[in-house]
């Protein structure tokens, strides 16, 4: 690693305020950015560290959405006894995310700012049609996802809470790399009253999507059954060493029929 | 150089370390307890696996600096002396290990599992859980058979010391 200074403010406001010093990075659970750090591949000269900012952890149902702060480990979230109340698919991701370990320190807010295309949690954001809270803003999950690695967030902008609709249809499922495993194809469907929402990620080039066939499929009709015969194109989809187009796009469609077969 | 203050194993400890060290470092190389080791140094092996405040964590994938004030246990701090922890002990009797490498995550881990999931633990279980641990010579079978009769065994000390 190169070297940098390193900060843990107390507040969210002073955490901001150095977010927004020249070459600040934040740091969250640090799952990803210290293997970067370590690989030489970033060199920030102030890693504001946000572990300490209280208000940025835990999860609490507020006007029948489920709110969880950026900050919150993928363990907090997969035990919340609320998360598998009222989202029972978002916790049942969370709970298969890296292993024991990883799901102590990393956390959703990492995750989903970070937006690697075989991250878990992009989709259940976009499959859930969830808000994106910021010191500044409320972003849509709709527009947030700017492709591989890229978001909606300007330099400095610390995602501070999710808000989830609660209590809906979910399910995810994923199809893990068998050595990194990291999705090779995950999806997550959400019923959003007669519509159905389904996000995929570890497939796409430019990062977690929307799958509208299968959307289309599951409207009105939230079952595996209406899934049948149903796939995605391969165009856009990855190519590489561990699946090839064809393949990952074929696992969409059977991903998408568990994920539908195990939500509740 | 910042100075780093800790609770390892019960005792207050304190060091210099750049902000770019990570805790694994910090504890072999300042604090000379080398029974936490480095495997792959990229989060996927578990040799390095440490309790920070309760918590199992890769401490190849944590800066030193952010535990600051943090209560860590390290495979020292479970024996007393020359009695070994129950998970140690049954890792010994079980034969859970061959080089003995990775045993230092794989107890870390396994008592981790004990306190979150109690000490019944099927073999599902401890296989699913023991996903952030890798060994290379065992094949995991005498490593599974260790961590279910030290998890019945743990209650035993837990019972002991009511």
């Amino acid at each position: 690693m190169y070297e940098f200074d390193y900060h843990r403010p107390g507040t969210l406001d002073a955490a901001v305020k150095l977010a927004g010093e020249a070459d600040a990075k934040i740091l969250a659970g640090g799952h990803t950015l210290i293997p970067t750090l370590k690989q030489r591949l970033a060199a920030p000269k102030l890693l504001v560290d946000l572990h300490a900012v209280r208000e940025l952890q835990g999860v609490h149902l507020k006007d029948g959405q489920l709110v969880i702060g950026a900050m919150t480990t993928h363990a907090h979230v997969a035990d919340s006894a609320l998360v598998k109340a009222h989202l029972p698919g978002l916790a049942a991701l969370a709970a298969g995310i890296g292993d024991p370990h990883v799901r102590h320190r990393g956390t959703i807010g990492g995750s989903v700012a970070n937006n690697d295309p075989a991250a878990d949690y992009p989709s259940a954001v976009l499959a859930l049609n969830a808000t994106i809270i910021t010191n500044k803003r409320s972003i849509k999950a709709d527009d947030f996802f700017k492709g591989m690695f890229e978001t909606a967030l300007a330099e400095g902008e610390i995602i501070t809470h999710f808000s989830f609709p609660a209590g809906i249809k979910s399910g995810y499922a994923k199809f893990p790399n068998p050595a990194s495993r990291y999705a090779l194809v995950g999806v997550y469907v959400a019923q959003h009253g007669s519509d159905a929402r389904v996000a995929v990620t570890g497939a796409g080039a430019n990062g977690v999507f929307r799958a509208s066939t299968l959307e289309a499929a599951l409207k009105g009709n939230f079952s595996a059954a209406a899934l049948e015969g149903k796939s995605v194109p391969a165009d856009g989809i990855n190519s590489d060493m561990h699946a090839d187009a064809a393949y990952r796009a074929h696992l969409i469609g059977v991903m998408a029929r568990r994920a539908v077969a195990a939500a509740h | 150089m910042p100075m780093i203050h800790m609770t390892v194993n019960g005792k207050a400890v304190k060091g210099h370390a750049e902000p770019r060290t990570l805790l694994v470092e910090f504890i072999r190389d300042t604090l000379r307890l080398t029974g936490t080791h480095v495997g792959c140094d990229t989060s996927q092996c578990g040799a390095c696996v440490v309790h920070v405040d309760g918590h199992a964590i890769k401490s190849c994938t944590t800066l030193a600096v952010a535990c600051e004030g943090a209560h860590v246990t390290t495979i020292e701090g479970l024996a007393h002396g020359t009695d070994l922890h129950p998970m140690q002990e049954a890792f010994r009797e079980h034969h859970g290990l061959q080089c003995g490498y990775c045993t230092p995550g794989m107890i870390m881990s396994a008592v981790d599992m004990v306190n979150r999931k109690g000490h019944e633990l099927s073999e599902h279980t401890i296989r699913e859980e023991l996903e952030g641990n890798i060994c290379r010579c065992t094949g995991y079978h005498n490593i599974v058979k260790a961590v279910a009769a030290g998890a019945k065994a743990m209650q035993g000390m837990a019972k002991a010391a009511e």
